[in-house]
């Protein structure tokens, strides 16, 4: 059968894809996440914590699928990159799902007993829940920058010989850092949308003032890093776009220092995305310091969307570089899904992503309005 | 690769989806008894209707939210620990995965918030269609599941490239239609009404004994009955058995689970009881009951089914091609432009899963001798007296549940709501389809070992290439973790039940009492 849709355009309109996925995670459950490392030092007793909680209590959980998707998506398009990344990272993985175990737990069982040490013990899985994989996400990000040192044998069975803590790197804590920042000034920014104002919308916007002055220092940092600090990758000679999937074959990968810059030179327009980065983060700053609460919250979501995809611009076609074995590493045209796959699931996400757009819209119309103290008392359903 | 790693992969991947589908069937079924009760509500206006709805759903929360919380582990497992499966058939697996991620997990949490918050946001109408939305979303997600899973158990529609060395979809159709996907698709979910069925029953019952809530017991007492009866009988009569007659591997299922080492003749019995022998190859004290095994697998009486023995031939056939196969692969990876190869691999291509199996003794198939292939033969057999005894367990509880459920349903149809005796039956019965389900996970995956994907990839060679010391810090971590809050879980669920349904949202009417909340626990 032939397919309207071309294997090479294809496959980059699934790394475009699973970019908005990915953006469409950070900018919601990240203010989630945001909220959840948040919540220890904007809320200082049950009833303002409580109020925090309600923000994204009936939300979040919705929320989190844009990270489930996330995951089954890269599974159904790219293959290679879910079986290599989860694996080599399996660890860093493992501290994320367990983090992440504890989160749903938690906001379903705080409400359940008024005991306040039960409540403390929940609060602070909130608070793992939300820093602990906004971390690890930000330093995998930096590591995935740096290339994974894994490789492939000829039946393409993967094999690491990096250790847990060599992640750790200081380029990948930075990202980390920078991740933290930017999704605690988004989570400060939901704050002052959504929570009722008084001390608590004080506090956040307090600290969102920090976040958005270190998301700006640490993108600026990990930009010269990436100019100057000898990373990067570059695909020698021309990459067959519509090849078989193994890695193996065609073209082969090398270090190139610098080369994560390349795609700016000859694609100017990219230069939006570093571009949003920071001029988001600045508005929201903005927004903060006047306490106009939609600037802080539009200025962090833009900051967002900038920053995330500036290192997938930034790779592009890598997806996941091998440090160890250049010649095994991952791009959009050598890891992805075969042709009918990616177009039946090309058809299967163009009806279903606006139908979740439009319901979720709902959802969020329905609770429109700030959490307050006071409906705490009245209505019985809250958290 | 280290064989401890692939034990502790396996131990891992069981320990976790054994705990996760100890909420999931719940979920399923409660969401829907949800959606039942308040639709009479919507319908009748009785408030007591909206008191009941609210108090199953307080227990539908606390169970629901341990389901997301391990359901995300399993999504990330894949290629967290089968990174090799993932690679080898993620073209096919993936997607059912993505698609219930998109099409019904989305649906299920982005309404559930909306379904415990918006009682007073939502018109009575709207706020049933977000219930049913979740109930949806719940089912839908089981359906891609098991879309996955029964690929798995029947690989259709799918075909190994040389060029890329895994397996590609070649037919969408073939993977969403699957008849063994589809059978289990049915026997699931009807197991999870029958296990929210006897949740909502023995709660119940336990109300009727101590006198208490008489107004919501008796009423869900009443959908319990009815919907517990309808989805038991589902479960047993739609049961799982109806693709046993398609491939050599699920046949070969049916031989293990039956203890059934020789061919049967046409109609063959079902073994009612026995004891497998492993070492002698047979089975002793066997009874049997005269052409229903005929019946349930071929749906005829004059088929034959299959014994262990000759499937083991088969087997050992299938493995000599399959070597022929790989080779022809091998030769393919240094040239792929090789013509004869590739005709060759082309002829032997549904074979080539066998030659696999021989990578647990030899590195390069080809070298295997004709008696190394005739013992790799015997490993296509899974573990025979387990097979046997979690069948039986498993069928066994079934039966007592449409037993239960139609006297239930007798005794509420005549209004005999207190009738003693059974009321006991009820609450002690809580425990049993749970451990039926455990018993037809257990079943359906050690019922399809050694393979990950039945014919195609053996299990040991899915793993990633992991340490031991990196799989046991996950498997003693989630252990606790999981231990932990299964004792939080059932202490919230056994808390809120011990408040009844009135102390949670709504005023006690009068004649009817609640437990005051304590200031401090």
């Amino acid at each position: 059968m032939e397919l309207p849709i071309d294997y090479a355009t294809l496959r980059v309109l699934w790394w475009a894809l699973i970019g908005i996925i990915l953006i469409a995670f950070t900018l919601t459950d990240g203010f989630d996440m945001g909220v959840g490392a948040l919540l220890p030092f904007v809320a200082k007793d049950d009833a303002e914590r409580r109020m925090v909680i309600n923000t994204v209590g009936p939300t979040w959980e919705g929320n989190q699928v844009w990270f489930i998707v996330g995951g089954a998506g890269i599974f159904a398009a790219w293959p290679f990159v879910y079986a290599i990344s989860f694996s080599g990272f399996y660890l860093a993985m493992f501290v994320v799902l367990a983090a992440m175990i504890l989160r749903p737990v938690s906001f379903k069982y705080r409400s359940k007993r008024p005991n306040p040490k039960w409540r403390a013990f929940w609060d602070w899985g909130l608070f793992i829940g939300g820093f602990v994989p906004v971390l690890v996400f930000g330093v995998a990000m930096g590591n995935v920058l740096q290339g994974a040192p894994f490789r492939l044998d000829s039946d393409l069975r993967a094999f690491y010989e990096g250790a847990f803590i060599g992640l750790f790197s200081p380029f990948a804590l930075l990202c980390g850092l920078l991740s933290v920042s930017m999704l605690v000034l988004h989570g400060a920014a939901w704050l002052t949308v959504k929570a009722e104002e008084g001390p608590v919308t004080e506090r956040a916007r307090r600290i969102g003032e920090i976040a958005g002055l270190a998301s700006i220092v640490l993108f600026a940092a990990g930009g010269f890093w990436v100019a100057f600090g000898g990373l990067g990758f570059r695909i020698e000679g021309l990459a067959d776009a519509a090849g078989p999937s193994n890695p193996l074959r065609g073209a082969a990968a090398v270090r190139a220092p610098g080369a994560w810059l390349d795609n700016y030179g000859r694609h100017g327009w990219m230069m939006i995305a570093p571009i949003l980065g920071f001029a988001g983060a600045a508005l929201s700053l903005y927004g903060m310091r006047f306490n106009k609460a939609w600037a802080a919250f539009g200025g962090s979501s833009a900051s967002a969307v900038g920053i995330v995809s500036t290192v997938g611009l930034s790779m592009f076609p890598f997806i996941l570089p091998s440090s160890f074995d250049p010649r095994s590493s991952l791009t959009v045209w050598n890891a992805s899904s075969t042709h009918l796959t990616l177009f039946v699931m090309l058809i299967v996400t163009s009806v279903f992503l606006p139908l979740i757009l439009i319901y979720t819209s709902w959802v969020y119309k329905v609770l429109w309005g700030r959490s307050t103290t006071g409906a705490l008392t009245t209505n019985p359903d809250l958290y | 690769m280290d064989p401890a790693v692939i034990d502790l992969s396996r131990l891992q991947f069981a320990l976790t989806a054994l705990y996760h589908f100890l909420f999931v069937p719940l979920t399923i079924g409660l969401s829907f008894m949800l959606v039942i009760m308040e639709s009479v509500y919507v319908m009748t206006k009785r408030p007591i209707w909206r008191t009941t709805t609210r108090f199953w759903g307080v227990l539908f929360g606390i169970n629901f939210a341990l389901g997301v919380a391990t359901g995300i582990t399993m999504e990330f497992q894949f290629g967290m620990n089968w990174s090799y499966y993932s690679h080898y058939v993620g073209d096919i697996f993936g997607a059912p995965l993505a698609i219930e991620g998109l099409m019904a997990f989305f649906l299920e949490a982005t309404f559930v918030g909306l379904m415990f918050f918006g009682w007073d946001k939502l018109k009575p109408v709207s706020h049933l269609l977000v219930t049913f939305m979740v109930a949806l979303g719940t089912n839908l997600s089981a359906l891609w599941i098991l879309v996955a899973n029964g690929w798995m158990q029947n690989p259709m529609g799918a075909a190994f490239n040389p060029d890329t060395m895994r397996m590609e979809v070649v037919s969408f159709r073939d993977v969403l239609f699957n008849p063994v996907a589809q059978a289990k698709f049915v026997h699931t979910v009807s197991a999870g009404y029958t296990i929210a069925s006897v949740f909502v029953l023995g709660i119940s019952a336990w109300y009727l004994l101590k006198g208490k809530h008489s107004g919501v017991a008796k009423r869900s007492m009443t959908v319990a009955a009815a919907f517990g009866l309808a989805s038991s009988l589902s479960v047993v009569v739609l049961g799982d058995e109806s693709g046993y007659a398609l491939t050599d591997n699920q046949k070969m299922k049916l031989a293990a689970l039956e203890a059934m080492w020789e061919t049967e003749a046409a109609p063959a019995g079902l073994t009612a009881f026995g004891i497998p022998d492993l070492k002698e190859r047979k089975t002793h004290a066997e009874i049997k009951i005269p052409y229903v095994l005929g019946l349930i697998a071929t749906r005829s009486f004059d088929k034959p089914v299959e014994g262990i023995f000759s499937l083991v031939a088969k087997a050992e056939d299938r493995i000599e091609s399959g070597v022929v196969a790989y080779g022809a692969v091998e030769a393919l990876k240094v040239d792929p432009n090789n013509v004869a190869a590739r005709a060759t691999f082309e002829q032997h291509r549904r074979d080539l899963g066998y030659a696999l199996l021989l990578k647990r003794y030899v590195a390069d198939p080809r070298t295997a001798s004709p008696d190394l292939i005739k013992k790799t033969a015997w490993d296509a057999v899974p573990n025979v007296p387990v097979m046997f005894w979690t069948f039986r367990i498993m069928a066994g509880i079934g039966v007592l549940m449409i037993a239960m459920f139609a006297t239930a349903f007798v005794l509420v149809t005549m209004r005999k709501h207190d009738t003693k005796w059974f009321l006991w039956i009820a609450v002690l019965a809580l425990p049993l389809p749970w451990i039926s389900t455990e018993l037809g996970w257990v079943l359906a995956e050690v019922g399809r070992q050694p393979w990950a994907v039945d014919g195609v990839l053996p299990t040991f060679l899915s793993a990633s290439s992991l340490s031991v010391p990196q799989l046991l810090t996950s498997i003693t971590i989630f252990t606790l973790l999981y231990g932990a809050l299964a004792v939080v879980e059932v202490g919230l669920i056994l808390r809120a039940i011990k408040k009844g349904p009135f102390a949670q949202h709504d005023p006690v009417p009068d004649g009817e009492t609640a437990e005051p909340e304590p200031a401090v626990a």
